[in-house]
């Protein structure tokens, strides 16, 4: 008997990238419309729109167009707007759609776990809550995404199937965090070296919370915050699992370990990530800002795109031709 | 005068709204007097307060929500999925009755597959005259194609659901057979495990036969049916064919995949190349030996069959014909289960086994034939007529309960096409106690045991026990607001 080894077909593999991307982009949204209203309740009001045009181009929503921007609009857009793919109701019922059709692959706690956080989510959007209710939502959102996590961490075997999943969210949060990088140092230029003072104070506290980053931030650097230790914070510490450097190496190792299961080794996916790792391994903080943060965000978001259509192409949706020569 | 003391219980909740009416009577012999298999139920029924039943039965609820046990409702746009709704109070077979079904089940299946074996070659049974000819080959379920192909172990049906019903006398009868694909197994699985929470010491008490080996069995038979040439190869690769995620049984389709750990894929997952089917995974291609395929005969391969269909696979059927991949069911088994075919089912037990059919069939009028038509037509508000090729409760006139504009569409669909249609006396279903707005409440129900044939014949003990749950109504179906029940047969 041949030794039986474990199969994926790859529209599976495709499935379970998408959900744990949608996932993960749920997560983040609820984060950042989170972080937002805790500095709306600091602030003076009309004192966010220039931060809510940010955020809106981090998120990638183009901005409401025949309505201004004020705090209910953009909160619905975030939350509960339907006709909004990266909602939080969209990604969320994109998520779970995606993995309802591959139920069979993880395990009933899984599945249940994601389908409850989708249930409790449609139900806020039929209910009538107020904006200040939306703290609880954003929670239960954070929460349901960690719990997820957690529950496939440790009931789904770390196998074929778990590396995709691995890799849908670190693929997300590495283009997503240096979108959000890239948007906040061209929104608000200061000083490299110097601490940031009173009323940016806020603003900057808000981009590492919107990364989950406050409290790494401050048991690494104190609460004194310098733009050049908060760049090399989000973008190259290796062990914070928010930052640009860890998702870069947990993409590799993801598509490393797929290459080993599927005897792909040398592809061009994992190619590329190694290309980035080592970019990211070896750079100074210093050289990166002096040529620009944008420019070096949007070479890794270039890249990271450029691993995405590779991953594409070798594993889910290659020609059949090129299959049956192999 | 003194009331016998089990009598009592009736005016005590949850019994005190209980109906009796003609139907035979799952739980009591006669009103307050419960059958010998159902004291302990009854029993702890009495002794449970019915808060705790409610409570149970919204912790059940809830745990099929939550697990995403759903159905889908064709022709209704919004909240499509629906929870099939689960009934706590089990329905309980005594072994000696379950034997009865077990070997008029077995028997069935075998006459049913040397019945397809022979219409799809020599013919024998048509050319005796036993089953008329134009019979079989009018069936729009009969497939030319597989004249002459020798299908695995010569086995058509493996996976078969057949509903029966109990007669006035109390014994069962065969309502249908369900040889294309029958669903519900899952149901019959996640009802176990409901029950074995709800009333973990009663189950433990009355010696209940276990179902959860049944994917195991699935398993096995799947594997039984790989083609000649490919199970010499190595261990078969089973894969589960789904029309996709918007069909109203996918739920079904995951769960046995997951449970027996095979492949669950879609059309476009599988491809055809030199008569070889593989499947498309990230490591490559894979072949494909069995396809235990949830999909309808039209829709499997657009070469072949409904050319417009995107569910199936291009190029499936020579495959199926080079002996290249094994089909379950095979293909074309619709012709036996035709409502019309039915009605000689007796007669085809007879000719291959030489044996009476164990369990009976339901009397049927068959419309192609002139006198019994004009009964038919003369009596419609007393009788039931169903569409010959339907299923899910669909195309069927319940006379009783049925409008005269109804009756009249009927009578002029049998006129244009008396071969489409056959008729049947309204039976009244057996009713069993529900538990509905917190009190027991009698409901018509009927089985449906899944019977697996490869290497032998299995039958799992019990079956989905289909509840209508709608006051009165006698359609048990999922998709016309039906509900189900766990099944108990009892070890001895």
């Amino acid at each position: 008997m041949t030794e039986h080894r474990e199969t994926m077909l790859s529209r599976v593999a495709d499935s379970l990238y998408w959900m744990s991307r949608y996932l993960e982009r749920a997560e983040r949204t609820a984060r950042l419309s989170d972080v937002d209203l805790q500095l709306r309740l600091d602030q003076s009001p009309g004192a966010g729109s220039g931060r809510w045009l940010g955020l809106l181009q981090a998120l990638q929503v183009p901005a409401p167009e025949n309505s201004p921007l004020d705090a209910e609009t953009l909160t619905y857009l975030l939350t509960l707007d339907r006709t909004n793919p990266s909602s939080i109701i969209s990604c969320v019922a994109a998520a779970r759609e995606n993995l309802r059709q591959v139920r069979e692959q993880c395990g009933s706690d899984m599945w249940e776990q994601l389908n409850r956080l989708f249930l409790q989510v449609k139900s806020t959007a039929s209910s009538d809550a107020g904006l200040l209710d939306s703290y609880v939502f954003f929670r239960a959102v954070q929460e349901g995404a960690h719990l997820f996590q957690g529950v496939t961490d440790s009931t789904m075997s770390h196998g074929e199937g778990w590396h995709y999943i691995q890799l849908g969210r670190y693929v997300e949060r590495t283009d997503c965090v240096a979108r959000l990088i890239g948007a906040h140092f061209g929104r608000l230029p200061h000083p490299m070296d110097q601490a940031v003072e009173s009323e940016e104070y806020l603003e900057w506290v808000g981009l590492l919370k919107s990364c989950a980053a406050f409290q790494a931030y401050c048991k690494a650097h104190t609460a004194e915050l310098r733009p050049l230790r908060v760049a090399e914070f989000l973008l190259l510490n290796p062990g914070f699992p928010h930052s640009v450097r860890f998702s870069v190496d947990m993409v590799h190792t993801a598509l490393r370990a797929i290459g080993e299961l599927t005897e792909r080794k040398a592809e061009q996916p994992v190619r590329i990530a190694g290309r980035l790792r080592a970019t990211l391994s070896f750079s100074q903080i210093d050289e990166i800002m002096a040529s620009g943060a944008n420019a070096f965000v949007d070479s890794i978001r270039w890249q990271c795109t450029q691993a995405h259509n590779a991953i594409h192409q070798i594993y889910f949706d290659y020609s059949v031709e090129s299959a049956l020569v192999a | 005068m003194t009331m016998p003391e089990s009598a009592l219980g009736l005016s005590r909740p949850p019994f005190r709204n209980y109906q009796f009416d003609g139907a035979y009577d799952e739980m009591f012999e006669s009103p307050g007097v419960p059958r010998p298999h159902y004291r302990p139920l009854f029993q702890t029924l009495l002794d449970l307060p019915p808060e705790e039943l409610r409570k149970s039965q919204q912790a059940a609820d809830l745990s099929f929500l939550h697990q995403g046990i759903t159905f889908t409702v064709y022709g209704n746009s919004e909240g499509t999925e629906r929870v099939f709704p689960n009934d706590l109070l089990p329905r309980i077979i005594p072994h000696q009755e379950w034997r009865k079904i077990e070997s008029g089940l077995t028997q069935r299946i075998a006459a049913l597959n040397l019945f397809l074996d022979d219409i799809y070659h020599a013919g024998k049974i048509l050319a005796d005259g036993i089953v008329p000819k134009d019979l079989v080959y009018s069936c729009r379920h009969f497939r030319r194609e597989m004249r002459g192909l020798n299908v695995p172990r010569g086995i058509y049906v493996s996976i078969c659901g057949t509903d029966l019903v109990r007669l006035p006398d109390g014994s069962f009868a065969v309502l249908e057979d369900n040889l294309r694909v029958p669903s519900g197994v899952s149901y019959m699985l996640a009802n176990r495990k409901v029950l074995k929470k709800v009333f973990p010491t009663l189950f433990r008490d009355y010696g209940v036969c276990p179902v959860d080996h049944y994917a195991h069995a699935l398993l096995a038979t799947l594997r039984a049916l790989s083609p000649v040439n490919t199970s010499s190869r190595h261990e078969p690769t089973v894969v589960l064919l789904t029309p996709g995620v918007f069909n109203s049984a996918y739920f079904e389709h995951t769960f046995l995949a997951q449970q027996m750990g095979i492949e669950l894929v879609e059309g476009r997952d599988l491809l055809v190349h030199d008569n070889v089917v593989y499947m498309r995974t990230t490591a490559g291609l894979r072949q494909v030996d069995v396809i235990y395929r949830r999909v309808d005969d039209d829709f499997l391969d657009p070469l072949c069959f409904q050319r417009d269909s995107s569910l199936g696979v291009p190029g499936l059927f020579n495959a199926y014909r080079a002996g290249n991949v094994g089909l379950v069911n095979a293909i074309g088994t619709g012709v036996a289960d035709d409502k019309a075919v039915y009605a000689y089912v007796p007669q085809i037990i007879r000719y291959y086994l030489d044996e009476d059919a164990i369990l009976p069939n339901v009397p049927t009028y068959l419309l192609t034939d002139a006198t019994q038509r004009s009964y038919v037509l003369e009596h419609l508000d007393q009788l039931v007529v169903k569409a010959v090729g339907e299923s899910g409760g669909y195309g069927m006139l319940i006379g009783p309960q049925s409008s005269a504009e109804q009756r009249e569409d009927f009578r002029r669909r049998i006129e244009a096409e008396p071969r489409n249609y056959i008729a049947q006396p309204t039976l009244s279903l057996s009713r069993a106690p529900c538990f509905l707005e917190g009190e027991a409440q009698a409901r018509h129900v009927d089985l449906r045991p899944y019977i697996l044939y490869g290497e032998n014949v299995t039958l799992v003990p019990g079956g989905l026990t289909r509840v209508a749950l709608r006051r009165g109504s006698l359609v048990v179906n999922s998709s016309q607001g039906g509900g189900s029940k766990d099944t108990w047969v009892l070890r001895a």
